[in-house]
């Protein structure tokens, strides 16, 4: 066919191979220049480090996802992760309770949080970027009150001017620091919850659901779809990921840091943006968030390796997340769009 | 099969003001327009009718600049241009009147506002001058179509001009701009009769003053008393062109190919005897009288009624897309309270809803998600989805409604509108309905299209369901329809069967006041 010599053509399959592969691309291409310039960044121990930095990202990343997914987005995740950090902190530190009951209480906070999220969007009908970033400032300001601002450690002295009675249990402090056979516990949840994730949202009818409500949500009503009772359910998921990920991060730190996770919801955001743009599939996916944290954290790894200082890493994330953006949107001309894996 | 070899009739050697030659254009593999030659000649309304998915809106796209990468020439008075973005085409004196008129109208303006927007854009009038330095020239648009809006008309938001005041005034816009090609696609189809009969009166002076006129529409008598001369677009090429006098029969067989018209004439009548739905006490507007009727099994009913007459909220109360005001419904001799959707949903009731691009399509989705998401627990086992099933209930759509598309897998936004709506019907028939709603089934459905799901509507009817078809065109409810309800202002005005009323007797009680 002589038609498909023609210039726009080629044009146009260049367009459209790089639109699906040059992401995946850039990762591998950077990964091989790192690997290649800084002999210590293809260790196995630098790769599982790498993950391990990835895995809180991508897990709150995930939450954004299911989101975005039915069309929303939740901006109170980072305060969320935040809550887990300061409630895993409280129940051990001030209570003295064991840590499998910390974990429950921070997913139990997370599930709360997200409920309180889908009432406000749902019931109440208010835009998700408002309801959650009202629900951002209100947790972010209401845990400072039982701990008078401070962050939680042990040994702390409390309000009464008596010590705290507990402190990190070595169980809960497992969860970042324990291993599955030679893979780091945060990598091994990480993921779980991808998978889960991807079975969800491409395998499922619940998935498909979700995918409905955020193409068109008054087709998706008409068609007789629950669209309240799934839109909610995607911030309570949304909730209970930024939850786990606050999990890990608590295991981490190993105190009740006042500030923790704050940074986290740009980044999560960020990824799951990313991800979108993964294969040229322009929809929120659950691979593709994963693959948006591990871009991230192979440049910021291996700019730290080159001697980059830590107030570089906003610049670098911020180039990330604008080359992704051009793949998704400026070379594919089209716009995220809700459509169901087939 | 070609009907007739197409020549491009030359009259009089006029030079035309639009000429296209050998016009292509693909999306993808789908090549839409596959060498379209047509010349529009001033002082003449050139008809362009074609099924839907014949590639009409492809080629209207193209001249007005919309997708500039497309093959062939357009020239403008013997001279080749590209048509590189709708600025280039009104630069060139091509004015379009697009159908969807949402997409043109600019919400949050005035409606003065809207009537100068070409200036606007153009820099000619300063975007921040005040609504009332914006006035005369407003009204000077509003005037050449007579449309005798006061200024409190024309400082309202263009929000609260109705559907037909919204075309006329994207219509007043175009002429400001005093085109020398005029396209209209499907200028009528949200107007009334008398709103219609002013448009003409406005498409004849433009005519006899040197305007290039190209008319696209379904509405056959239309063309043929507006027309002098007309083509016929089916699967991407022109195959039939005529002068007046048309030869209507023979255009509506080239645009429709093999496809057969729906017999109408020898259909048998259906009475349905078993109440299905129970209608008591309902208020359906704001201020009517509370309506009490019964829907029946095995025949179809048609309800018509004008734009605002109450249908769509009784066809959406029985669905449970919207809280009915007051009364009470009954299905099936026990009480029926639909809360949502799911609701009706799982008891049967099925509704197609009135407007498909905002209502029932899914952007980006497929053929089989499409079909499937109402019915998503019969290709699932413990909430996984079942690929096979889900192509087989496809399938089934596809088949059994001539759905023309390449598969299961093909995306629906890529389908024409009479297809999209055999989907979006197909869906709910496949599931067996109980009670099936078609609220304006036929709107932007080309004639075959409407064939098919006319008679598919009668099949499920005869094999016992309800089937509610809602619409504004009388000859449309006729068409399918064994019992016909006039509904006027949210208020019952006629209940009897079709064979036992006419035309008349419809229209009559249709415009009657109360």
């Amino acid at each position: 066919m002589p038609e498909a010599l023609r210039s726009p053509e080629t044009v146009g399959r260049v367009r459209d191979a790089l639109v699906k592969y040059g992401f995946i691309a850039v990762t591998v291409v950077l990964f091989v220049f790192f690997a290649a310039t800084e002999p210590a960044f293809a260790q196995s121990s630098t790769m599982f480090s790498m993950l391990k930095f990835a895995s809180v990202t991508a897990i709150l990343g995930l939450g954004v996802t299911f989101t975005m997914v039915v069309g929303g987005l939740d901006l109170s995740i980072g305060a969320t992760a935040g809550l887990a950090v300061q409630l895993a902190a409280m129940t051990m530190v001030f209570y003295n309770l064991t840590g499998p009951t910390a974990v429950a209480a921070v997913l139990l906070g997370g599930v709360l949080v997200g409920l309180a999220n889908a009432v406000l969007i749902v019931v109440f009908k208010i835009p998700d970027l408002l309801a959650t970033l009202g629900m951002m400032f209100v947790i972010q300001g209401a845990k400072l009150i039982p701990v008078s601002g401070q962050s939680v450690s042990s040994g702390m002295v409390l309000r009464d001017g008596s010590v705290a009675p507990g402190r990190f249990t070595p169980d809960f402090l497992l969860i970042d620091r324990g291993f599955v056979g030679p893979v780091p516990l945060p990598v091994v949840i990480m993921l779980v919850l991808v998978v889960v994730s991807w079975f969800v949202l491409s395998r499922t009818s619940a998935g498909r659901i979700l995918y409905a409500i955020g193409a068109n949500p008054e087709a998706a009503r008409l068609a007789g779809v629950r669209v309240g009772l799934y839109r909610g359910l995607a911030y309570v998921i949304s909730g209970l990921f930024a939850s786990v990920g606050g999990l890990i991060l608590v295991s981490r730190i190993g105190q009740g840091d006042v500030n923790a996770g704050a940074s986290s919801l740009l980044e999560a955001v960020a990824v799951a943006l990313v991800g979108t743009s993964v294969l040229g599939l322009a929809r929120p996916n659950a691979w593709g968030t994963l693959l948006g944290a591990l871009l991230v954290a192979i440049v910021l790894t291996g700019l730290t390796m080159k001697g980059f200082q830590y107030y570089h890493q906003d610049t670098a994330k911020g180039f990330v997340l604008i080359v992704a953006l051009l793949f998704s949107f400026t070379l594919s001309r089209r716009k995220v769009r809700y459509t169901p894996a087939t | 099969m070609l009907d007739e070899t197409p020549s491009a009739p030359d009259a009089a050697g006029a030079t035309p003001a639009l000429e296209l030659e050998d016009i292509t254009m693909s999306f993808g593999a789908n090549q839409v327009l596959k060498g379209v030659t047509l010349a529009l000649l001033p002082g003449r309304v050139t008809a362009l009718l074609g099924a839907n998915g014949a590639g009409k809106s492809t080629l209207i796209k193209v001249l007005s600049g919309v997708y500039p990468d497309h093959g062939g020439t357009i020239r403008i008075d013997g001279e080749a241009v590209a048509m590189e973005s709708p600025m280039a085409a009104a630069r060139h004196g091509i004015q379009t009147v697009h159908q969807r008129i949402d997409e043109t109208i600019v919400p949050g303006l005035s409606v003065a506002e809207n009537l100068v927007f070409e200036e606007i854009i153009r820099g000619e009038i300063p975007a921040v001058r005040s609504l009332r330095r914006l006035l005369p020239r407003a009204r000077e648009i509003a005037a050449t179509l007579d449309l005798g809006w006061s200024d409190d008309v024309l400082t309202k938001d263009v929000f609260e001009l109705g559907i037909a005041d919204s075309q006329l005034l994207l219509l007043a816009r175009a002429l400001s701009q005093q085109p020398k090609v005029l396209v209209l696609d499907e200028p009528t189809s949200t107007l009334s009769q008398s709103e219609a009969d002013r448009l003409f009166a406005l498409v004849r002076r433009l005519r006899d003053e040197g305007v290039a006129v190209l008319y696209v529409s379904h509405r056959l008598s239309e063309i043929s008393s507006l027309a002098d001369e007309l083509v016929v677009l089916r699967d991407g090429r022109i195959r039939n062109r005529q002068e007046a006098p048309l030869d209507m029969a023979a255009a509506v067989r080239s645009m429709l190919g093999d496809t057969v018209l729906a017999e109408t004439a020898g259909r048998t009548e259906m009475r349905g005897t078993r109440v299905a739905v129970e209608v008591r006490g309902v208020q359906l507007l704001h201020r009517s009288a509370p309506v009490d009727v019964d829907l029946r099994y095995g025949e179809v009913t048609g309800v018509v009624g004008l734009i605002g007459a109450g249908k769509s909220e009784l066809a959406r109360g029985i669905f449970g897309a919207d809280r009915l005001r007051c009364g009470s419904l009954r299905l099936d001799g026990e009480d029926y309270r639909p809360r949502r959707t799911a609701d009706a949903v799982r008891r049967g009731v099925y509704l197609v809803p009135e407007d498909r691009a905002a209502e029932a399509m899914l952007p980006g989705w497929t053929i089989a998600t499409t079909s499937t998401l109402p019915f998503l627990r019969g290709v699932t086992r413990s909430g996984i989805l079942r690929p096979g099933r889900e192509r087989g209930v496809a399938e089934a759509v596809i088949t059994d409604f001539g759905v023309v598309a390449t598969g299961p897998d093909q995306n629906v936004d890529a389908l024409s509108g009479g297809n999209q709506q055999k989907v979006v019907v197909g869906r709910w028939m496949h599931a067996g309905p109980r009670v099936l709603l078609l609220d304006e089934p036929f709107r932007g459905v080309d004639i075959g299209a409407r064939g098919d799901i006319s008679r598919r509507a009668r099949e499920q009817a005869a094999a016992g369901a309800c089937v509610v078809v809602l619409s504004s065109d009388v000859d449309e409810i006729r068409e399918i329809a064994d019992r016909v309800l006039v509904m006027v202002e949210g208020e019952l005005r006629l209940d009897a069967y079709t064979t036992e009323v006419d035309n008349d007797a419809i229209v009559a009680s249709m415009s009657e006041v109360a």
